[in-house]
């Protein structure tokens, strides 16, 4: 895990290098003085060595732990990044909630009803919902039920009302992708011996369908939603921006956009953690539902 | 003799096959629909300038700001009165554009990189690998985000940040279908009789693993108009006055409660391209190998 973090730290550190404008210049503001600009510039060590400054940054962060202070606040980046990221958490946490809700019955629904009208209604929807953009839905939902109806809030993250809107959106854009596992899933175990021997042997269909199928089908679809878990966290940045959330995702549009290389390398840095940290979970949870991998480890 | 012969006899192998897949995506009633509307959304983009006028793109027409749909605007105009009828239209140029040349790029680096790391497996291999799986660990957008921001924001970079952004994906793809043809008798026999690296990978393996890779360049075509349009709706991607459906609907957001007509149009069109690459890549799924349906 180290090792990847250090190379997802120097792939960022060598693109944000690219990125035009000079951070002081940023800092002081458009009026300073050219004389002044060049002397932070040599005082923050920007005119260093591109891999002098990488290895200090290193040596910094996992020595001291200091990742150093935003260009834009000038306060210690994980000021900012602490109080947001449980921002993008909640919501990350809504979307994977919704999303699992949304397409589990429908995907087991449609497995069980295979190419019956149901079916295809359901393909047609998750087929579509998959080709909406997730600003647009956003922009139709806070549209519809905030301006119109004047029912919830359209921007930031006081209450609960305010995941509403957001959460809806993040289940259109993920909600699909566990529909599809989970059908797909079904139509593989439904097919398996054991749940013709079931069925041979006249055990209730709904009893088939949820001890014998839905259970053995659980896997990939549990991985689906890690995964999906993993990437809102850092990837809800349409949704963040246009509702208005201060979540992580926003941060760093906006610290891009300032070339405050400080918060984006943090911020991404413990995104990728918390990606790593997540999958190893859906790794975990493995052993603990299927007992056949669990047998295995036991015994070796 | 023998040579055209033989030459002859592949010649109609291959119009079998491409007969018998067209047979089988004929029946699949969804790969119908997306093909339909694939080619609505290509007839748009060739025939902009014949069906809408490519002058009213950009040229601001004071008078006749902010009208909603009519006869003479069919979608509208925008706050500075161009017709978003003919942006819309000439809008799909770009979005076909990015979208394809994106994924053409992904899968040509990705592809290599992939080749290389199932064929000579090994230390290469493990190096690639890594570095993919870092990648991978960074959300797509966000990744495409940090990009453009470095490369500054135009269409190319976009282009070049999205296919970037997508490459592991496309890399792991072709690794995992190539490693299983690997393997097979034919390469081995290929090996044997001395062919070279550069002909097996290209002659004997990639033909014989094309099937996911085709299905997975289609449906990204997708994913990265969407990513595009994300982009440019954050402000870093395609840029004003260009009339990217991104981009429109960021400059028709502060607008949308008096004119909501503004931001329907550029969104239906994006719908419909998404849609149309994700249905005709199952179409295309099924049809190259009837067992992986469902």
């Amino acid at each position: 895990m180290i090792p990847v973090l250090i190379g997802i730290a120097f792939i960022i550190f060598f693109i944000m290098d690219f990125t035009p404008g000079n951070p002081a210049r940023l800092i002081l503001g458009q009026s300073a003085t050219a004389e002044a600009v060049e002397q932070l510039t040599e005082e923050m060590g920007l005119n260093d060595p591109f891999f002098t400054r990488f290895f200090r940054y290193l040596y910094n962060s996992i020595v001291h732990l200091d990742f150093g202070v935003s260009y834009r606040t000038m306060k210690p980046v994980f000021d900012d990044v602490f109080t947001r990221f449980p921002v993008s958490i909640y919501l990350a946490l809504c979307g994977m909630v919704g999303s699992t809700l949304f397409g589990i019955p429908l995907g087991v629904l449609s497995a069980v009803k295979q190419y019956s009208k149901l079916d295809t209604v359901v393909n047609v929807v998750a087929m579509t919902m998959v080709a909406m953009p997730p600003f647009w839905v956003a922009m139709v939902l806070i549209l519809v039920f905030s301006l119109y109806l004047g029912l919830l809030p359209s921007a930031g993250a006081a209450t609960w009302l305010h995941y509403i809107l957001p959460t809806i959106t993040l289940t259109l854009a993920n909600g699909s992708a566990v529909l599809r596992i989970t059908r797909s899933s079904m139509l593989e175990t439904i097919r398996m011996d054991y749940v013709r021997t079931a069925q041979a042997k006249g055990v209730p269909r709904k009893v088939i369908i949820f001890k014998h199928a839905f259970k053995n089908a659980l896997l990939p679809v549990i991985t689906t939603v890690g995964y999906i878990f993993g990437s809102l966290l850092g990837g809800a940045i349409v949704s963040e921006t246009v509702f208005a959330m201060p979540g992580l995702g926003s941060l760093i549009v906006l610290s891009i956009k300032m070339k405050d290389i400080p918060v984006v390398m943090a911020s991404i840095i413990l995104l990728a953690l918390s990606y790593g940290v997540i999958m190893l979970v859906v790794d975990l949870m493995y052993a603990f539902i299927d007992p056949r991998i669990k047998a295995k480890y036991q015994r070796g | 003799m023998a040579v055209a012969d033989k030459n002859k006899g592949i010649a109609l192998k291959r119009k079998g096959k491409v007969k018998e897949f067209w047979r089988r995506y004929k029946k699949n009633k969804s790969a119908m629909v997306g093909l339909v509307l694939l080619l609505f959304i290509l007839f748009c983009a060739i025939f902009a300038n014949v069906i809408a006028d490519e002058e009213a793109v950009t040229r601001h027409n004071p008078e006749v700001r902010r009208q909603g749909p009519s006869a003479e605007h069919w979608f509208g105009t925008d706050i500075y009165g161009r017709d978003i009828y003919s942006r819309v239209i000439f809008g799909s140029r770009i979005s076909l554009t990015i979208g394809v040349l994106s994924a053409a790029l992904s899968l040509f680096l990705g592809g290599i990189l992939g080749a290389v790391s199932a064929y000579f497996g090994g230390w290469l291999d493990d190096i690639i690998m890594r570095i993919m799986d870092m990648l991978m660990s960074i959300p797509a957008t966000l990744l495409a985000l940090t990009l453009v921001a470095a490369l500054g924001s135009s269409t190319t970079n976009l282009v070049i940040a999205l296919a970037l952004s997508n490459l592991p994906s496309f890399a792991r793809l072709t690794r995992s279908s190539m490693l299983t043809v690997v393997d097979s008798d034919y390469v081995e026999a290929a090996k044997a009789y001395g062919a070279r690296n550069g002909h097996i990978i290209f002659k004997e393996v990639l033909p014989n693993a094309m099937g996911p890779i085709i299905v997975q360049t289609t449906q990204s075509v997708s994913n990265m108009i969407l990513t595009a349009s994300s982009l440019s709706f954050l402000g870093v991607g395609v840029q004003a006055p260009a009339p990217e459906w991104g981009a429109m609907l960021a400059e028709a957001r502060e607008f949308m409660r008096q004119f909501p007509y503004m931001i329907i149009s550029p969104g239906i069109f994006i719908i419909i391209t998404a849609l149309s690459f994700n249905l005709v890549g199952d179409g295309f799924r099924d049809a190259l190998d009837p067992r992986l349906k469902d």
